[in-house]
């Protein structure tokens, strides 16, 4: 369902005078219906959690497909044989509890259910395997993973921060509210400069990821899901593909210390530029695309000679103070004077003066982007050992800004590490606006976290490659849908969280930390908050008053 | 630009079947024999390379052990016949410290002297023990300095071992006071001996030659003379002297005063009559720098203190091999024993004139970044170029029992390689974290905590405040 919208109505939308040569920039836009499909994996085998064998007892009876709500048992249209149980959408042992267990319910005995092995194999500490099992069932489904799964989705295995972070639910909400008095919208610009107050739909935007880092169609499914759900997604470093233009509304131009593809038509067809000082995979170090990777495609739109290896250098060598940082922001402003800026930056230890320092400068966004995440390829060194953690730069920056009093004239966005709806509450409870994610919609293509995506041709399966055979493996509706339902399970699963605290907006959940517990603290700061809620010992995260789960740390991926 | 320190390299490629962390298992019965076998989709030809290999093998698992883990071929085979699994060798590499991802990247770095990369962000831990509590900091806009692309190309790794004076004084413009001599090292870093754990190899020759092309300085016991060097390198023993620090062993036969001369530094071990010995091979060799190795056990930290206060300039705190406190029930870390003989020397006020070498757990790059942030001139370390042979750290290495990497009988050209290759790769990592960090100097990383965090720290500044106190572990 696309239909094209003729650039005078986006003027309107706008509700601003916009200058001529914004407006000489505007192409007719493709809109992208928001609805919820199913999105299917795209192997042959797709992972399962629990396997189910059919031995050679098995009479083709059919009575444990009668059974089974999941559709695990299939026998296709014409064939008197089953076909191989799809496993993945078996719900496991919890099964048992049910009357329809085909395990005990086959007359011949002939099915069998074994722990998957393989998983062990699968996710690391940061995104352990029952995470990618979640969010590839929320990128299929759009809805939150169904509890029979009994996956630990919300938190991974890294054994501090988000991991150890929980939220204190009231007993029961405060107050009955509906799914739909619920707004997840926030407002990336709190300044009253007369530039558009411009909202999105949810409380977090699609992160920059250049073409030559990822495919086409990578980048395009994610322009589309931001289209969906009114929200954005990013150039990355890499310059402006001509493809991206029917979502221009929708798009971020990143301006990083290369300049590739920086030019006055790429920063005045947005509604946002970022500037990108550091980014959180390589904090401090610049990019190094290979000569090889430097394609006659790669090198047509970074407007650089093919095969020479491209440095970004580290900084912007035209940025030695807050003064210059402050002429790079209204150059910009001056170029599109209906865009708003925001500052990307990394999380040193005096994270909170960078981010006091863009704001005087004039930012709309402070954009922390922790150590943590990244998608790109980036030394191994850099990714465990430089710059903090996200979780204590957003609680420290938040702070210091409420302090300097700047807190509510500016947007703060973080990122670095940001891999579920969980994530996203949390980062806004101890002090951010929203969030950027990155990896999370990789995985909702079906990215397994093999981290081999700079290795040879690319990613094997074929996401973040530019490799002509390697990227056919997948479509650009399916890779749209996958993540327009990533996003909606997300949505639904923030929105459980703010019911239970009974809060309209996300807005209200904003430097709420006092909602969350720490399970490596005693908890003993700050008890007597304001409207604070009822204690709760529930240590889940998870809503609907689920069991709380053992948090499992120490298990090795 | 003035000329810059370089260490050419060339790539050194593994003897042994690499042991990779993954491996595919291939239920051979029922399968479909189909024509489009996902096995020839790999895209990185794994089934067909290793193939050859596999046949060799007596017992029938089928592991790839170069597998990258993309489960391609595993979800796309028709019959499901396919499964990946953690390759029960990989997992078996080294020690609760040592780990195997530690094991496998120093093999990597030793076969291509360079700085590993991989994509997808971090998987690790949040934060760990010893080193892995502490992050290191990362500037937005200061650089090394304003030119070249990253700066980088300005940074020097030196730093200097010996006494360096507090003040120069001067009369009718010429310079009185004593002047020591120093001597400078392209790089902190320091090869040591073999732990006494790992005995076995000899690999005194490689690493004597490889200290040699990179110009860093190499502990060699005394007893071991003059057999660490093979017949070839004894024919121009002078080449090597420069690199050589002699650990002087009260036991063994002395070192004749002439090659003593050759070289710059000494080390004895830390004895009642140390300072009397130090002074006696000053008085012997004029201008040698004597360093004085410090076991950290339970009383290592205040007799480091103690002996600089009667004079010592140079001591080498070695901690045992994981790093920790040597003979103690509830050992603190390196970097902590570090941090308090550091701060000590601050306060007693002689800090700036001597120097710290600190041993013991130092694995990978980043923990010499991170030992010298703490408080360390310089680090020294063993075991990184023994696993850059390939060595497992398996708890073999005895005289008697065979290494299972083959260690006995190697090459001299791919054992002097390889360990170049990891100093090459540690160098360019070095450079990676300061440049990240807007440093040009390595000398003046040494004990800047300001551009360090802890872990501990963090956890008490940001988020005491919101969730109170710390539950104890
Ligand atoms: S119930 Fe048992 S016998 Fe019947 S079709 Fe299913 S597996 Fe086969
Ligand atoms: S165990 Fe339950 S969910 Fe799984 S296949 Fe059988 S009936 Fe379906
Ligand atoms: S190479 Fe691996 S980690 Fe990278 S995008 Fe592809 S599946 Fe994900
Ligand atoms: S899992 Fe991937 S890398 Fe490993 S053998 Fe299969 S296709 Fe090759």
């Amino acid at each position: 369902m696309e239909h094209f919208s003729a650039p005078e109505n986006r003027l309107n939308d706008m509700g601003a005078v916009l200058p001529a040569n914004t407006v000489r920039t505007m192409v007719p836009q493709v809109d992208v219906c928001r609805e919820i499909a199913p999105a299917p994996p795209r192997y042959r085998n797709e992972f399962a959690k629990y396997v189910i064998f059919r031995s050679d007892a098995c009479v083709h009876c059919g009575h444990c497909a009668e059974l089974c709500p999941h559709h695990v048992h299939v026998r296709k249209p014409g064939y008197t044989l089953f076909a191989m149980p799809k496993s993945y959408l078996c719900t496991g042992k919890s099964c048992e509890k049910t009357g329809y267990y085909c395990i005990d319910q086959c007359p011949q005995h002939a099915l069998r259910m074994v722990e998957n092995p393989m998983i062990r194999a699968l996710g690391d500490y940061r995104w352990p395997a029952d995470m990618l099992l979640g969010t590839w069932k929320m990128a299929e489904t759009g809805e939150p993973p169904a509890e029979e799964y009994e996956l630990n989705y919300q938190t991974g295995n890294s054994g501090g921060g988000f991991d150890r972070l929980r939220f204190r639910f009231p007993e029961k909400p405060p107050a009955g509210l509906s799914d739909d008095e619920i707004d997840t919208s926030i407002i990336l610009n709190r300044r009253d400069d007369g530039r558009p107050k411009i909202a999105i739909d949810v409380p977090w935007y699609g992160g920059g990821m250049s073409f030559g880092s990822v495919s086409n169609i990578t980048q395009l499914s994610k322009a589309r899901a931001a289209v969906a759900w009114n929200t954005f997604s990013c150039t990355g470093e890499g310059g402006y593909m001509e493809r991206m233009r029917p979502y221009d509304g929708h798009m971020i131009t990143q301006v990083a210390t290369g300049l590739f593809g920086v030019r006055e038509e790429t920063i005045q067809r947005v509604p946002i530029v970022e500037f990108k000082y550091a980014q959180g995979a390589k904090p401090g170090l610049g990019g190094h695309l290979l000569g090889d990777k430097n394609t006659p495609a790669v090198a047509k739109i970074r407007e650089a000679v093919v095969g020479i290896s491209l440095f970004s250098p580290f900084p912007f060598h035209s940025v030695y103070s807050i003064e210059d940082h402050m002429k790079h922001l209204d150059w910009i402003k001056h170029i599109n004077r209906r865009a708003l800026v925001s500052t990307k930056v990394s999380t040193p230890t005096d994270v909170d003066m960078v981010a006091v320092g863009s704001f005087s400068a004039g930012t709309h966004i402070i954009h922390l982007d922790g150590g943590y995440g990244g998608t790109g390829a980036a030394p191994d060194i850099a990714k465990k050992n430089i710059a903090m953690p996200i979780e204590y730069a957003i609680a420290k920056v938040h702070k210091f800004l409420v302090d300097e009093g700047a807190r509510d004239k500016v947007a703060l966005i973080a990122s670095g590490g940001v891999r579920t709806a969980h994530d996203i509450a949390k980062a806004i409870a101890l002090g951010a606006d929203g969030v950027v994610v990155g990896t999370a919609e990789l995985v909702a293509l079906g990215c397994v976290r093999c981290s081999r995506c700079s290795a040879g041709r690319g990613c094997p399966r074929g996401i973040a490659t530019t490799d002509p055979e390697l990227v056919t493996q997948m479509d650009l509706e399916w890779g749209t849908q996958r993540i327009i339902n990533l996003y909606s399970a997300w949505r639904k699963d923030l929105i459980g969280i703010l019911k239970r605290f009974g809060m309209r907006s996300v807005r209200e959940l904003v430097g709420r930390s006092d909602l969350l517990m720490h399970l490596d603290f005693n908890n003993d700061a700050g008890v007597n908050k304001t409207d604070g809620p009822a204690k709760s010992q529930n240590a889940s995260a998870k809503g609907k008053g689920r069991k709380p789960k053992k948090a499992n740390t120490e298990q090795k991926p | 630009m003035p000329e810059k320190y370089h260490i050419s390299t060339t790539p050194v490629p593994p003897r042994l079947p690499r042991i990779g962390k993954y491996g595919i298992v291939d239920w051979r019965e029922d399968c479909a024999r189909c024509h489009n076998c996902v096995k020839k989709a790999c895209v990185y030809d794994r089934h067909r390379q290793e193939s050859a290999y596999l046949r060799t093998l007596k017992y029938s698992n089928f592991l790839f052990f170069e597998c990258m883990g993309c489960f391609y071929c595993v979800q796309n085979c028709t019959k499901e016949l396919l499964a990946l699994t953690i390759n029960s060798e990989y997992e078996n590499l080294g020690n609760q410290y040592w780990t195997p991802e530690i094991i496998q990247t120093t093999w990597q770095q030793a076969e291509t002297a360079s700085v590993p990369v991989s994509g997808a962000g971090y998987r690790g831990k949040f934060a760990g023990r010893g080193f892995d509590a502490m992050w290191t900091d990362m500037s937005e806009i200061v650089r090394p300095t304003r030119d070249g692309i990253h700066g980088r190309e300005y940074i020097s790794t030196s730093v200097d071992i010996g006494r360096k004076p507090a003040h120069l004084e001067f009369k009718e413009g010429r310079i009185v006071s004593e002047t020591p001599e120093i001597l400078d090292i392209p790089i902190p870093l320091i090869l040591d001996m073999n732990p006494p754990e790992f005995t076995l190899p000899r690999l005194e020759p490689f690493i004597l030659e490889a200290v040699r092309m990179t110009d860093i300085i190499a502990i060699v016991d005394s007893t071991k003379w003059p057999e660490c060097l093979n017949e070839k390198q004894r024919q121009r023993m002078d080449a090597y002297l420069p690199n050589i620090a002699f650990h002087l062993n009260s036991e063994a036969p002395e070192i004749p005063k002439d090659v003593l001369r050759k070289t710059r530094m000494v080390e004895i071990p830390d004895s009642d009559d140390a300072l009397d010995r130090r002074a006696a091979l000053r008085e012997a060799v004029p201008g040698i720098v004597v360093s004085i190795r410090v076991p950290l056990n339970k009383r290592g930290v205040d007799r480091a203190v103690a002996l600089v206060d009667q004079g010592a300039d140079v001591i080498h705190g070695v901690a045992d091999f994981n790093g920790n406190e040597i003979n103690v029930k509830n050992p603190r870390f390196i970097k902590d024993m570090i941090r308090e003989i550091h701060t000590r020397l601050i306060n007693s006020g002689a800090r700036d004139q001597v120097t710290l070498i600190a041993g013991g757990g130092i694995a990978l790059p980043e923990h010499m970044a991170k030992a010298l942030l703490c408080g360390a001139d310089v680090v020294s370390s063993y075991l990184p170029f023994m696993i850059a042979l390939e060595c497992r750290l398996c708890s073999d290495c005895k005289p008697g029992l065979s290494c299972p990497a083959g260690l006995e009988a190697i090459g001299f050209d791919y054992g002097v390689g390889r360990m170049r290759n990891l100093i090459a790769a540690w160098y360019l990592q070095l450079i990676e974290l300061m440049g990240a960090m807007g440093m040009r100097e390595a000398r003046r990383l040494r004990g800047d905590v300001g551009r360090a965090m802890f872990f501990e720290q963090m956890e008490e500044e940001i988020f005491g405040t919101l969730f109170g106190t710390r539950k104890q572990a």
